[in-house]
């Protein structure tokens, strides 16, 4: 017996090759025999892309060998020139550049249709939400065994021609309501479900829409983009959706009585269960947690990029193969002209090799020196920074420390390698005063976003025991301080920076828990921990 | 297939705008749209080219000049007829080599018969027309610096193979993206003229209504496109008149003081907003065929001209818009 999601993947595929125009579909499934056995059902005639594809075989260019080979232009058609169906093998790899790419060209013209082999594990790592946007279909087959599959025929023709199905006038305002019912922002997707109805209709040799195709396709179209769960009971909602009813009347048959709750519960019943936290999911920020920094672009070392043109400069180096395929057009030219024999190479020629590198990373210490946590707490505290500055000179880490006490912050150690003038500047960190844990987490995020703009990786850790008691404008007063941190940790949510904190406290704190669900950060207590316990567990934490 | 006619855009009220204020006056420079997946932006863009009226070029010119003395050399014309042509829309791919942007040798010349000649980029086809970059924040980082270049200079040079070229590339940026995928570097934010936000819209009806009209696009495109491209034409002789009382426009004394006191008060970098503002607020005066301008020009477009421009603050929720519009308040009453 064929489960729900293998049937819906193979009538999602039926219907693109019926009708491109549908963007294409993203199968969501490890490398396994159910993907073997879908491989039956997609086109024969499709190209098959990978995500480190380069832009030259995506838009074609020269074909150097045959246009030196017959002394003649000859141009190298790309990919995307040629319509026709294009399969994306591990697409959750695929980087957002490449992302925009395609989407532009499947917006472009309508021949275009992508077939995306989404391998991702966990639940973060999925297609670039921008082509999943363009794709109508989204089927998940991680859950499908190969009991579940079921043989299937080959692509058949719709029984109908697209362009003859008739569509009922009411079902537009219908399939945009439900789309807004389920909170489905885009408005590419209600047009998705109607192209999608039309093509069901046209195969199964329908030539009006019917109550059935509007189902399927609002099920396969809208339910992988559903960010909330519909009530069930829509009663009190119907009156306002009731005044396009009015053309009912005028266009007498040609319309299609459906009540909206049924279209809902079609779609309803594809609805994961787990749907709130596949959503806080795509909202997850990217790359976090692995232990690295991210990827920036250098000329000296990492993973090797396409070359491009350049001069010779301090540290870069050249791409022996690039420039003589630069060189090579030209030699007849430079020979004329010089009337020397040879190679040519001229300096325009001249490309440069380019990698993509893990930039350094900076651990920001925010470290609370306020009177409440008590002098050997943040003698503890000073050592474990200690301890990780040593660890994190082996790793080219770079170390900050800022610390908070009294009514404000202050920045003790700017983005810095040394370890002395880091020891230095920890033991003469006074402590005493009140808790303005907003404050410091102002300052930790300035150091953070201009870290960011010099290339590095921030991480901050703050080390409190989280009584904040002093607010932003330095006042005072308890609940101001607590909504101020409550703020300051939205900000930094938002702009993906790394968090972790450090319960330096006797007793785990409340506040700082709720903080770090805030933040989204790791959340530590520690208390009575030493130097060595403290830098083990923040080490542990960053993923090393 | 024809692009989706701009007059059938349904809504976003504040991008259509910022695009007939462009194309009344190039000198503002340019229109940014930012906004989520799904809301039109690049349609909006794409569906541009129909309103800009035809400029007038030496025909075969493949930097569209205007007289007969600024046709570059190295083209080899020698016909010196003018002919109308649609103003230059042209679109650069995220993909596109410097090669290809700026123009370089022509490989086939240079095999075939050996000859030094020059093959012109997309910055000289966009001479006196428009630059379209869809997904400008993701543009790799030397294709920026080389755009920024040209457009501070208004001239492109290409030196190679001692072929030294020079052509004139004056062009208006117009820009689209989506904010989450990567921010957009001060400097090349700074060359947008106006800046716009775009979100889905919320109510029912127009959402329908969008629907609606994208399927009939789709599904019946000729009679769609001959209703909607009669109010494309509509909008582009309203244009061509407000060009017209562009020039007539009188500008008081006291309304350059508000400028300057609006860009003071919200601390926009460098002059560039004072002038954008003015230039826009002329064009949105000309626009509602006005004699003089006023405050209330200032008010309408202000946001537009300088929401880009402002230093950003982390701990400001609200966005730019808003601390545009609170301040302008203040300032003008």
């Amino acid at each position: 017996m064929a489960s729900e999601s293998w049937i819906h993947a193979a009538l999602a595929l039926q219907l693109l090759a019926l009708d491109p125009g549908l963007g294409g579909i993203c199968i969501r499934a490890r490398s396994g025999p159910v993907r073997d056995r879908l491989a039956d059902l997609l086109p024969p005639i499709a190209q098959r892309i990978h995500p480190t594809i380069s832009d030259e075989a995506l838009f074609g260019g020269l074909d150097l060998s045959a246009t030196l080979a017959s002394g003649q232009l000859v141009q190298e058609k790309g990919l995307l020139a040629t319509p026709g169906t294009l399969i994306l093998a591990m697409a959750e790899r695929a980087t957002t550049g490449l992302a925009a790419r395609l989407a532009v060209s499947l917006d472009r013209n309508n021949d275009h249709c992508l077939i995306a082999l989404d391998e991702g594990a966990e639940p973060d790592e999925a297609l670039n939400p921008k082509l999943a946007e363009r794709l109508a279909f989204h089927v998940n087959l991680s859950h499908c065994g190969l009991q579940d599959t079921d043989d299937v025929a080959a692509l058949r023709q719709g029984r109908v021609a697209l362009k003859d199905v008739v569509m009922p006038a009411d079902i537009v305002a219908q399939v945009t309501r439900i789309a807004g019912e389920l909170g489905v922002d885009s408005m590419r997707a209600p047009l998705f479900a109607l192209r999608a109805a039309r093509a069901h209709a046209a195969f199964t040799g329908h030539a009006k829409v019917t109550q059935d195709d509007l189902e399927i396709a609002c099920a396969l179209t809208l339910a992988h983009r559903a960010t909330r769960i519909p009530e069930p009971e829509t009663a009190e909602e119907e009156p306002p959706a009731r005044p396009p009813e009015q053309d009912n009347e005028n266009k007498g048959e040609d319309t299609l009585d459906l009540p909206d709750e049924l279209l809902l519960d079609a779609v309803r019943a594809l609805l994961p269960d787990n749907l709130l936290e596949q959503i806080a999911a795509r909202k997850a920020r990217a790359g976090r947690g692995n232990g690295t920094g991210a990827a920036r672009k250098g000329n000296r070392r990492g993973r090797p990029l396409p070359s491009r043109a350049g001069r010779i400069s301090d540290g870069a180096r050249i791409d022996i193969i690039g420039t003589l395929r630069a060189a090579a057009p030209w030699q007849t030219i430079r020979r004329n002209a010089s009337g020397r024999d040879g190679l040519q190479i001229r300096p325009a020629d001249i490309r440069i090799k380019r990698f993509e590198e893990k930039s350094d990373r900076l651990l920001i210490f925010t470290v609370d020196a306020s009177g409440s946590s008590a002098l050997t707490r943040l003698a503890e505290a000073k050592g474990a920074v200690e301890l990780l500055l040593a660890q994190a000179y082996a790793r080219r880490d770079h170390v900050a420390l800022v610390a908070f006490r009294g009514t404000e912050a202050e920045l003790l150690l700017p983005p810095t390698r040394s370890l002395v003038q880091t020891k230095r500047r920890l033991a003469a960190l006074p402590g005493g005063g009140g808790t303005p844990l907003a404050a410091g987490m102002v300052t930790a995020f300035d150091q953070a976003t201009q870290a960011t703009r010099r290339g590095l990786t921030p991480t901050i850790a703050i080390l409190t025991d989280g009584r904040a008691n002093i607010a932003l404008d330095g006042r005072a007063d308890r609940k101001q301080a607590a909504a101020d941190a409550q703020q300051i940790a939205r900000i930094l949510r938002a702009s993906g920076t790394d968090t972790i904190i450090i319960d330096t406290g006797n007793r785990p704190e409340s506040a700082l828990r709720n903080l770090a669900q805030t933040l989204d950060a790791m959340y530590l207590p520690l208390p009575r921990a030493d130097a060595e316990r403290l830098s083990k567990s923040v080490a542990a934490a960053l993923g090393d | 297939m024809q692009p989706f006619p701009f007059s059938a855009i349904v809504g976003q009220d504040e991008m259509k705008q910022a695009m007939i204020l462009t194309a009344i006056d190039a000198s503002i420079g340019g229109v940014l749209v930012f906004g989520d997946r799904g809301t039109g932006k690049s349609t909006a863009v794409r569906a541009l080219a129909a309103l800009l009226p035809p400029i007038k070029a030496i025909k075969g010119c493949p930097i569209n000049s205007a007289t007969a003395k600024d046709v570059p050399e190295w083209a080899g014309l020698k016909t010196k007829r003018v002919h109308e042509t649609p103003t230059p829309v042209v679109d650069l791919p995220l993909g596109a080599t410097e090669d290809r942007v700026t123009g370089a040798l022509d490989i086939e010349k240079a095999l075939t018969k050996g000859e030094k000649a020059f093959q012109p980029g997309l910055l000289a086809r966009a001479n006196r027309g428009y630059l379209y970059i869809d997904e400008v924040n993701l543009l790799e980082d030397h294709i920026v610096d080389l755009l920024l270049d040209v457009a501070q200079s208004g001239e492109n040079v290409v030196e190679r193979e001692g072929l030294s070229i020079r052509h004139s590339a004056r062009f208006v940026l117009v820009g689209s993206g989506n904010p989450e995928e990567g921010e957009l570097r001060p400097q090349l934010l700074d060359r947008f003229g106006l800046s716009v936000e775009v979100a889905s819209p919320k109510e029912i009806e127009t959402r329908v209504e969008v629907i609606k009209r994208r399927d009939a696009f789709e599904n019946d495109n000729t009679a769609f496109m001959l209703r909607w491209q009669a109010e494309d034409a509509a909008i582009r002789d309203k244009i061509l008149k407000a060009r017209k009382t562009l020039t007539k426009l009188k500008t008081s004394e006291k309304t350059l003081t508000d400028v300057a006191e609006l860009c003071l008060a919200l601390g926009s970098d460098g002059l560039r907003g004072e002038l954008t503002l003015l230039k826009a607020a002329r064009a949105y005066a000309a626009w509602r065929d006005d004699t003089a301008l006023r405050r209330a020009h200032l008010r309408a477009v202000a946001p537009m001209a300088l929401r880009h421009r402002l230093r950003r603050d982390p701990l400001d929720e609200a966005g730019s818009g808003t601390r545009v519009t609170r301040t302008v308040e203040e300032v003008l009453g």
